[in-house]
């Protein structure tokens, strides 16, 4: 099954992600954000990172969620290969996520190619049809 | 959608529906056939339904869709019945272009074009996930997000002048550090000193053409050939973090029902919400002036140990394009203040208005309009018809009409700059595949855009400058 699919858009990034479950889609999600910055498929699960958050809807989740991606990013040089046990439960009030991030530290063996700024809301799209597909746009 | 033509360069989208006031499009009919392609008018409609907003919800000719407002889109709400969204400002708050003159000619600065530009390269840090070149303490980060480029002038980056030819005198005194988040500030400390990437970029341009030499002899800017230096960045992680961070805060406690899009999201100006808001969003315009700051004075240095000399290089100006700032504007014949959002778009105030650096005031701010990479830039005067028409505002810069994903299938960084040194223009960048998504032929046309401004009276052109070397992130 297609991961994921980049979008056209006029001035930031688009994509769409997919998966039989919305945890496998938010995952995706998370795939799909980190290739338009480097190439994850060759990154190696060498260091993991734990991620929570939470929001007061999905929408919010998926943009807190997807958030961490850049935040690890910039601040451990993170870069993301691999998305493990990602959980999504009701909370009250809203939704939890939790998941383990792998991947390596920048190192001169990985090119980066995009720098994205931050993760809208803008024409979000979470809907379930035979499996879930995730829509997101982020500011570049 | 209802779009009435007022003019060649003005249209009117009437109020209707929840509108509560008209949408007016700045633009000719070539620029608006791009606007009409995307969402742009659709959200500058969406933007006239906000609480409290006065007069029109204006839209600039290099207007492209955002999320939320249009970049390219000004509105401004009344202070006590008025709202504040962060989807106003964007998220690279204050990105803004800051420009240097020079004594040097163009002559004078050829032979020597490729060994500055490297130097440069070397000096400014740039491209995705670079740091700068300080390590900072969350104690002067504090100090730098409060005073802005006065705290890079004390700390021995650039002089006081400077600050004298920046917007806000290069800090905006409402900023407050109380509401800035861990996750902002650990963001903030490695990208102080950086450009960045994306659409940022650093030239070394000369002038072309003169249209006014009166106020251009006031900004410093002499004759065709002289060198200038533009630098166009933002605020960097620290900004869009501030960003998200009130979105969210926003979405919580107003919730985001109602909304047609939910990067509208705002609080009422005068709640708990709005003002912690609008004080850290002041914060992040300090870090990107501090930011520019530091770029233009290593710029100074490299001009220095490369040519013998930094000598005439003056600021011109500084000027924000993502902000949002309390202005008093007639409203109904009644001086009223009122928080004015621009979001890529640029103050244009003319002669008289007390914001206008003194030096400044007889003429009109200078108003500096970038174009896309390898085209031309340009300098305008800011007028007083600017007031009535825009509050005092004008567009930023071409405006993107391809998607990046487009602009990668048909170009390659290799060749662009291929191109460019044919044309005698240098290129330096950390990414030929940014190189790529960023080639002029994605933007659209600055000339066309400057035309409007100028035929409307946003801006009046003073004159037009093109590149010699160019820096990419």
């Amino acid at each position: 099954m297609e991961r994921y699919r980049i979008l056209p858009h006029t001035a930031d990034g688009k994509f769409q992600a997919f998966g039989k479950t919305l945890e496998e889609a938010f995952g995706n999600a998370a795939l799909a954000l980190a290739s338009l910055m480097w190439d994850w498929v060759a990154v190696e699960p060498k260091i993991k990172h734990s991620v929570q958050v939470t929001g007061i809807d999905r929408e919010q989740l998926l943009v807190k969620f997807l958030g961490e991606v850049i935040y690890l990013f910039e601040t451990r040089q993170f870069l993301l290969g691999r998305v493990d046990g990602l959980r999504v439960r009701p909370l009250p009030g809203g939704v939890g996520l939790e998941a383990v991030f792998a991947g390596e530290n920048l190192s001169p063996r990985h090119e980066l190619f995009g720098e994205v700024k931050a993760v809208t809301s803008n024409d979000m799209k979470i809907e379930e049809c035979d499996g879930f597909t995730v829509q997101v746009v982020v500011d570049m | 959608m209802d779009l009435r033509k007022i003019d060649d360069n003005t249209w009117e989208i009437p109020a209707q529906g929840g509108m509560r006031v008209p949408a007016v499009v700045y633009s000719s009919a070539r620029l608006l056939d791009d606007m009409r392609r995307d969402q742009t008018l659709i959200q500058a409609r969406n933007v006239a339904c906000l609480p409290g907003i006065e007069r029109r919800s204006y839209v600039m000719p290099d207007a492209h869709q955002g999320y939320g407002f249009p970049i390219g889109g000004v509105a401004a709400f009344d202070l006590d019945e008025g709202i504040i969204s962060p989807g106003g400002v964007g998220y690279d708050i204050n990105c803004g272009v800051r420009l240097l003159r020079s004594d040097y000619t163009e002559a004078e600065v050829a032979p020597k074009s490729k060994e500055l530009l490297a130097a440069i390269f070397e000096e400014v840090p740039a491209g995705v996930g670079k740091g700068g070149v300080m390590k900072l303490s969350r104690a002067v980060l504090r100090d730098i997000l409060t005073r802005g480029a006065e705290w890079a002038v004390e700390n021995g980056y650039g002089r006081t002048e400077d600050l004298e030819r920046t917007e806000e005198r290069g800090r905006m005194r409402e900023a407050s550090v109380e509401d800035i988040s861990a996750r902002a500030m650990e963001r903030g400390i490695p990208q102080l000193g950086t450009l960045g990437a994306g659409n940022h970029f650093l030239e070394i341009q000369k002038v072309l053409e003169i249209y006014d030499k009166k106020a251009a002899r006031v900004f410093g800017i002499d004759a065709p050939g002289q060198v200038l230096v533009m630098i166009h960045c933002g605020s960097r992680g620290f900004g869009h973090q501030v960003a998200t961070d009130f979105i969210e805060t926003m979405e919580n406690a107003f919730g985001v029902a109602g909304l047609p899009d939910r990067e509208l999201v705002f609080a009422p100006f005068k709640s708990a919400e709005g003002q912690r808001y609008f004080r850290a969003m002041s914060a992040a315009v300090n870090f990107a002036f501090a930011n520019r700051q530091m770029i233009a004075h290593w710029v100074r240095d490299v001009f220095a140990r490369v040519l013998g000399s930094a000598k005439g290089m003056d600021q011109v100006y500084d000027v924000c394009h993502n902000v949002a700032k309390v202005e008093e504007h007639d409203v109904g014949g009644r001086s009223t203040r009122l928080v004015v959002h621009r979001k890529g778009a640029t103050r244009s105030f003319g002669p008289g208005r007390p914001e206008v650096p003194a030096v400044y005031r007889g003429t009109g701010q200078p108003v500096l309009i970038p174009g896309s990479m390898g085209t031309a830039s340009f300098v305008l005067a800011g007028t007083k018809e600017a007031e009535a028409l825009s509050f005092g505002s004008t567009a930023h810069g071409a405006g993107r009409v391809m998607s990046r994903h487009e602009a990668l299938r048909r170009f390659r960084g290799e060749k662009i700059r291929d191109d460019l040194a044919r044309r005698g223009i240098e290129l330096k960048s950390t990414s030929w595949k940014g190189v790529a998504e960023e080639a002029s032929e994605a933007y659209k046309d600055v000339d066309e855009v400057v035309r409007v401004s100028s035929e409307l009276g946003l801006g009046r052109v003073v004159a037009k400058l093109v590149p010699l070397g160019v820096m990419k992130g």
